[in-house]
Parts: structure tokens; sequence; C-alpha cells
């Protein structure tokens, strides 16, 4: 008891402590020397708050009149864009999923093959995939529902694929006792450990698609970032707004809608 | 698929398990068992017992080779199944019903959904996938939750189940399979003491009803006296005890549990 009240105890030790300070320390180096090296233009910087005025005052009023004659269209065509995407997407995402998943496919090589693929999906950005499309496919719908699919590849895939390797093994043990094929197995034991994730990825991505693809029409890969881009250059301002705005609420409401789809799923 | 299932009830080679010499080590040079050799058959039921971690749970997925073993056979209704891989492996499988100690039921899948995963091995895969299994299936699918009372659950998902009741559903599916013997790992640690007592009498009337031999894990020595006619006692990998439940003594336990504080 006496002794009990002696001993010491803190979070950290002293070493701990000294090391803690010291990446601190880093820190704080680091951002001084770089604030000398960013070249910051201070006319530009002072005179930010009177551009954006300036910008929201021709933003405003909203050009609303514009929005059934030249925006509705292109903003169902960024919901096509985000869907037909998404769906090319799980088409190729199952399978390169289930070749990364080392519970399933036991070939290290065919695992690391798999995420080769997953990796360079995600490692290019979805306008130079879009680039890419455009130089393909010429500018246009497309283009920008190939370039949603092969950019989702990466991110779908390996979720599917992490979702897959959690899978509880004891059921997949009780299907390969029963002598089951492995595609029964597959069917029986992981899919049904591994939908509610799978669904929840496939709602999430869709979700990030519609806004992406509303960016993609940037550079000709169709959707309502065309009729942005071609606002922007011909300097209509109050168009810019109604489409800014149009894209807000397309974006709350796929939100809501995959927010309420997946309470109903999981 | 047509002709083995049933038909066997009259061929010769008895519904039996052989187990011939079966060592396994995970680490080359420690052996977790050591030349085990017993044989099953006929109607009855077997109890293996043992401390934990001896190898009781690795013998008996030795017997279906969810853990291949060094050395050793096992021969299944006479029919050498050691060396048995791929098709020929998943077919050797089909005949060896097994019961887990954590059920492994697939959660999200119906009650009838899980004990028609029994008939997995015998189902083709795009029958499985849409659901379309042999009406034949079903009707023993139905008839065999009725018979373990669990009829009304079978649209009810597994994961609304109690622990009895989900243990049951796992025998159900391994009676699916038509096997010739029933592999049981723990089935009863999971389970309150009155369950148990439940799913062991389940486990051995079933056993008699279809005339499966029953090779029973089982570290709880009460249950196996009341439910076994042969207890199998196992320490350090090897066969201490094998013989009757009324000749096991004290003696026979202290030597396969180590001490004695806790007999009484």
């Amino acid at each position: 008891m006496s002794q009990a009240a002696s001993y010491k105890w803190e979070r950290f030790t002293f070493s701990e402590r000294l090391a803690r300070f010291a990446v601190f320390l880093g820190f704080a180096i680091a951002l001084s020397l770089s604030m000398r090296s960013v070249q910051i233009i201070p006319e530009f910087l002072y005179d930010a708050p009177t551009q954006v005025a300036d910008l929201f005052k021709r933003m405003w009023p909203m050009d609303f009149a514009y929005y059934p004659e030249g925006i509705h269209h292109a903003m169902m065509e960024t919901l096509h864009i985000a869907t037909l995407g998404t769906l090319l997407a799980i088409v190729m995402a199952i399978p390169i999923g289930v070749l990364g998943a080392n519970n399933i496919v036991h070939f290290p090589l065919l695992n690391w093959f798999s995420k080769l693929i997953l990796v360079s999906s995600r490692s290019v950005n979805s306008l130079v995939w879009a680039l890419l499309f455009v130089a393909v496919f010429g500018p246009g719908p497309l283009a920008g529902t190939v370039c949603i699919g092969f950019r989702s590849i990466g991110f779908v895939g390996k979720l599917f694929a992490e979702a897959l390797e959690e899978v509880d093994p004891g059921p997949i043990e009780a299907l390969t006792a029963s002598g089951a094929p492995w595609f029964s197995i597959f069917l029986k034991g992981y899919w049904p450990q591994a939908a509610p994730a799978f669904w929840g990825v496939f709602l999430f991505r869709w979700d990030i698609n519609v806004r992406e693809s509303a960016v993609i029409g940037l550079v000709g890969a169709g959707g309502i970032g065309m009729v942005l881009d071609t606002a922007l250059n011909l300097f209509f301002w109050n168009r810019v707004s109604v489409i800014l705005l149009s894209i807000f609420v397309v974006v709350i409401l796929a939100e809501l809608l995959v927010t309420a789809i997946r309470k109903r799923i999981i | 698929m047509t002709v083995d299932a049933q038909s066997d009830g009259s061929a010769p080679p008895q519904r039996s398990i052989c187990i011939e010499n079966l060592s396994k080590e995970y680490v080359r040079g420690k052996p977790i068992l050591k030349n085990i050799s017993f044989t099953v058959q006929g109607q009855s039921s077997v109890a293996i017992i043992g401390p934990s971690g001896t190898g009781k749970s690795t013998l008996i997925r030795c017997v279906n080779k969810l853990i291949p073993p060094t050395s050793g056979n096992v021969y299944i209704s006479g029919e050498n199944i050691t060396h048995l891989t791929g098709r020929d492996l998943r077919m050797a499988r089909r005949k060896i019903g097994m019961v887990f100690q954590e059920f492994n039921l697939v959660e999200r899948l119906s009650v009838m959904e899980n004990v028609l995963c029994g008939r997995l091995g015998y189902v083709p895969s795009w029958r499985a996938w849409l659901r379309k299994y042999p009406q034949n299936d079903i009707d023993n699918a139905f008839a065999l939750l009725e018979s373990i009372g669990l009829l009304e659950f079978a649209r009810q998902r597994a994961d609304s189940l109690s622990g009895g009741q989900r243990q049951r559903v796992g025998i159900a599916r391994a009676i699916m399979q038509e096997p010739h013997v029933l592999l049981a790992d723990e089935p009863t640690s999971s389970l309150d003491p009155k369950t148990s007592v439940e799913i062991m009498e389940l486990l051995v009337s079933l056993s008699g009803e279809h005339d499966i031999p029953l090779l029973i894990n089982i570290h709880d020595v009460e249950l196996a006296r009341r439910f076994t006619v042969r207890v199998i006692g196992l320490s350090k990998g090897g066969i201490i005890y094998d013989g009757p439940p009324s000749e096991l003594t004290n003696d026979h336990l202290k030597q396969i549990y180590g001490g004695e504080n806790w007999l009484q």
C-alpha cells in the first residue's frame, strides 16, 4: 500500500517527449522555410476581397430563365454519366477485387497484379482520364462515362477486396467442409458477408461520381461541365451562378438519397 | 450425384471413420498429434476428450482434410481420402458432415438457405446462385427443420436466432449432406448447460436415426460420459484412454488433464 503511493505514471517518457518536441520543431522550421520560397504576389492578395465582391456582383441576379433551355439537359447528362460510369466501374471492379483478396486468391502474383490495376486507376486524376478518353472517343458523354468508370475501378475494387479479406472465415470453413465447389463458396460464403460493404461502396462512389462528372466536362467529356466552361469563357456570370447553384443542389440531393438508401440496406 | 447418396445402406463397407497412424506437425519435429489410430463405425457416438491445445480440433480437421495430416491415413467408409485433391476431395467431403463450436452459419442468409448450404456439394453453382434448389432438397430441408423444431424460423435470418437454435441449424446443415459420418468440434462450448444437453441429445438421436457414426470433440467430461458409448482421451498428442465411459476413472482423467485438485 505505502509503496504504491510512490509509483509515478506519465503518458510519455522523457525521451519520447524529446522526440515529439523534435518533430514539432522540424515542422516549424519547414513551414518558415517554405514561407520564403513560395511566391505570393502581395498585390493580388490585397486585391482578393475586391475581386470576390466583384465576382458576386456580376453573378447577381441569377439567370434562372436559362436553366430549362441550357442547363437542365446537361445536368441530366451529368447524372447519366455518373450512374453509367459507376455501373461500368462495378462490372470491372468485382473480378479485380476478387483477384486482389489474398484470402480468396492464394497467388501473390495475381494479388499484386490486381493491386497494380487498382493503383494505376487511382493514381491518374479524373481530369487526366477525361483528356485521355476525349482523345480516344472524341468530346461528349461517352468519353465522360468511360473516364468515370476507369477512375472508379481503383476505389471500388480496393474497398471490395478489403471487405472480402475481412470476411469471417468460419462459414467459409463450413462450406468447404461440405464439399461445395469454389464458386458456390463464393456465392454463399463470401458474397453475403461482403455485400453490405459492397453496396455501401457503390453508393458512396456514385455520390462522388456525381461531383466528378460535373467537373470533367471542363475538358470536353460531356455534361454540366461543358456548359459551365462555355459560360465562363463568354463571361456570362449570371449563368455561371445558376450552374454552380444547380450542381450544389444536385450534390446535396445525391447525398440525401445515398444516406436514405444506406440506412435501408445495412 | 444420383448414385452414391442414399443407396449405400446395403453396400458392403459399413459407414465408418478409420484413422491409421495419423500424425500432424505444424512445425517440423514438433508433432501435435503422434501416431493416432482408431476406428469408429456403425451406430456409435464417440467422444474425444482432452485439455485445450492438445490437438483435438486438429485431429477432427485432419479427418476431412481441412487441415492436411503430415502422415498416416484416413479412411471414410473404406475409401482412403488422405491423398485426394480437387474434385475427388470435394466428393469425399460430401460424405463427412461437420458441426462447429461457433456454428459457422452464414449470418445474413435465412435459416432455410443455411440448411440448404449442406447441399452445395451436390447442387451445381448456377442453381445455388439462382436459388433454384431441387424440390427434393427443399422438402428434406423442411422435414429436417420440423424435426428440430425450427420450422417457423425457416424464413428468418440466421443472426436473429439464439445460440442453441443456431447450433440446431448447423446440425441440420450437416445432416442435409446425407453424410456417412458426422464430426462435431466442441458443439456445446458456446452454449449454456441446459442447451448443451439438448444439443447433445439432438446429435446422438439424429446419428441414431440416420445411422451415422458420430465423432465429437468435447471438453465436458460429464456430457461425454452421459451421451457417448466410447471415450477417447487425448493428451500431449497421444491416446491415453480408449474405452467405454463407465471404465473412465479419475486416474485416467488425472493422466489426461494433469493435476487432481479439480476432481471432486
